[in-house]
């Protein structure tokens, strides 16, 4: 019978690790049989205790502790071991290799004289997080949650609260492993302190909570970023979520990490589908609920919400204008999050303008009904514009500034329409302002974005919430990974 | 044999420490009542009536207002109403 491999230290003498599926191994089994029976060497089988055979000097490894702990890489390894140190260690068959190191010459004739041996079970990749956490300990500050074997784990994880109202991938030790293998920064870092319960969040925490929502482990440094941005005074993430108004935050990500992390900037862009769009504006939603202790109906207090709070997480697509990261002073190189606090979006149609005098015009139009056709200055927009919009002002060789600027101008409110009881409506600004011609968005109130599918003469309006120090401003925060 | 599965809390953990509440006034009259306008709004039509309310059941009346109400009311605020009066009432708006 094969003896347990309790012990993982190294005995004076040849210990050969193996795996009764790797081709090398299976090749020379006779060989090694032919070894441990003469009591040359002693073998640890990380698979089958009974492989190469079964015997007194055959290890069960299966536990993989042994292996854990000298470090073995692949399978054949051969390892000399003189008063209790390691002094030589092979990789694969290799008859010259194994002669000298066993000092018995003209082994096995009849196979081949060389073949590289397999992957080490101790190191595949769907067994190493939780191999780690077996040998080298609990690496975890957060407490671990038992569900029981007869509870539905996602209905147990439903019932603690900790969903969004969709089902939410189980944080399991290994999976949060893998996932802070996203960041080099330390799983104890604190990110951002978290409102409304200003709780202190780990990027322990956030990785837990990016596990949940669907996240890859590639998207943590932008969740994490996405977080630094609205914990900040700037963006008010407290009044965001405690508002009436029906906006939550919304993120743009710009620069070269877009592609990278596979992001939608195209068609559907502010619609579902893609992974990262989808998991990253929802990590930051479980972690303002869950850690910030912000739930609908609780600290939210929306009193309509929409359908982006779920998480509302978009590309930039490239452009010849500058992109919204370089508005804010960073370059085109730079990976970047922008949060802004805004509503879901509105599309803005027109099909038929040629020039760009003319669609600007027509998009002025439709950005006057932002939030209100009665509300001037005091909430910004983002206007996200269509590849093929976009065409009609790069064909005429207007830049991004020149065509704000245009729009701006455009945007000259008569105060007069729009002051209380002005056309039979109470609501409005006050009667004192009439008589001046007012912008409808402070400068640098509307965010120009490109993005979108190639086809379609449609842009987007996603109308934001109170601007400035008595509200919320947009942030933009580079991601480091 | 069935496993357990075990996962990671992905709350903040953190336990709120008890408050004590305050004590209640036994009566409005002969108390001091701050009166918080949260700055929206119409939130003075509200809250005058209330004082005047309050004035004839024989309180004192104190106002305080916060800067913006989209931030919670700063705490040099919140402990000038905490020191001067007996009762507070915040009045949301709109």
């Amino acid at each position: 019978m094969a003896k347990h491999a309790d012990g993982y230290e190294l005995n004076d003498g040849i210990s050969v690790v193996v795996n009764s599926e790797c081709p090398t191994c299976q090749l020379t089994s006779d060989l090694l049989v032919e070894l441990g029976t003469n009591g040359h060497v002693k073998i640890f089988s990380q698979d089958d205790p009974s492989f190469p055979t079964s015997a007194e000097w055959v290890h069960d490894d299966s536990e993989l502790s042994f292996s854990w702990h000298n470090d073995i890489e692949a399978v054949p390894t051969l390892i000399r071991v003189v008063n209790g140190k390691e002094v030589e260690r092979l990789v694969g068959w290799n008859r010259k290799e194994w002669e000298r190191l066993l000092e018995i010459e003209n082994l096995a004739p009849g196979l081949v004289d060389h073949k590289p041996g397999c992957g080490s079970l101790s190191v595949s990749p769907d067994r190493v997080d939780e191999l780690e956490i077996k040998f080298e300990g609990r690496t975890f500050i957060s407490r671990q949650v038992e569900i029981a074997s007869l509870e539905d784990e996602m209905e147990a994880m439903h019932d603690r609260g900790w969903s969004d109202g969709m089902p939410v991938v189980p944080p399991t030790e290994s999976r949060v492993k893998r996932m802070l293998a996203g960041t080099s920064r330390n799983s104890d870092d604190i990110v951002a302190i978290i409102p409304p319960n200003l709780a202190e969040c780990s990027v322990e925490k956030v990785a837990i909570n990016a596990v949940m929502a669907g996240c890859l482990p590639e998207y943590l440094p932008v969740v994490i970023a996405c977080l630094e941005a609205i914990c900040t005074d700037e963006f008010n993430m407290h009044g965001v979520l405690a508002t009436t108004m029906s906006v939550g935050p919304i993120f743009v990500v710009s620069g070269p990490i877009a592609e990278r992390l596979g992001m939608n900037s195209g068609i559907n862009v502010l619609g579902h589908g893609n992974r990262a769009n989808s998991t990253i504006g929802r990590a930051v939603q479980l972690v303002l609920k869950n850690v910030g202790g912000g739930a609908p109906g609780g600290i939210d207090r929306a009193t309509l919400g929409h359908m982006g709070k779920q998480g509302f997480c978009f590309a930039e697509a490239p452009s010849p204008w500058e992109n919204l990261a370089e508005g804010f002073g960073f370059s085109s190189e730079q990976n970047t999050v922008t949060a802004f606090t805004g509503e879901g979006p509105r599309i803005l149609v027109d099909q038929k303008s040629r020039s760009p005098e003319s669609l600007t015009r027509s998009l002025a139009d439709g950005l006057k009904s932002t939030i209100s056709t009665r509300m001037v200055l005091g909430m910004d927009a983002m206007l996200v514009i269509s590849p093929e919009h976009l065409s009609r002002f790069i064909d005429a060789g207007w830049s991004r500034s020149q065509f704000i600027e245009k729009l701006t101008e455009l945007l000259m409110i008569d105060s007069d329409e729009i002051i209380e009881g002005a056309g039979g409506i109470e609501d409005g600004i006050p009667s004192t302002f009439g008589g001046n011609q007012l912008p409808k968005f402070r400068p640098g109130g509307l965010l120009v974005v490109h993005a979108g599918g190639p086809a379609g003469l449609f842009s987007a309006i996603i109308g934001g919430w109170l601007n400035g120090t008595k509200g919320s401003d947009p942030v933009t925060k580079e991601i480091t990974l | 044999m069935n496993q357990t599965l075990s996962v990671l809390d992905p709350t903040s953990e953190d336990r709120s420490p008890e408050i004590q509440l305050s004590e209640r006034i036994k009566s409005i009259e002969g108390s001091i009542i701050g009166l918080l306008d949260i700055s929206k709004p119409r939130g003075d039509v509200f809250l005058n009536q209330l004082e005047k309310r309050l004035t004839e059941h024989g309180a004192t009346v104190l106002r305080f207002m916060k800067p913006t109400f989209t931030k919670p009311a700063p705490v040099d605020l919140r402990y000038e109403i905490s020191s001067k009066c007996d009762a507070v009432i915040e009045a949301l708006a709109d």
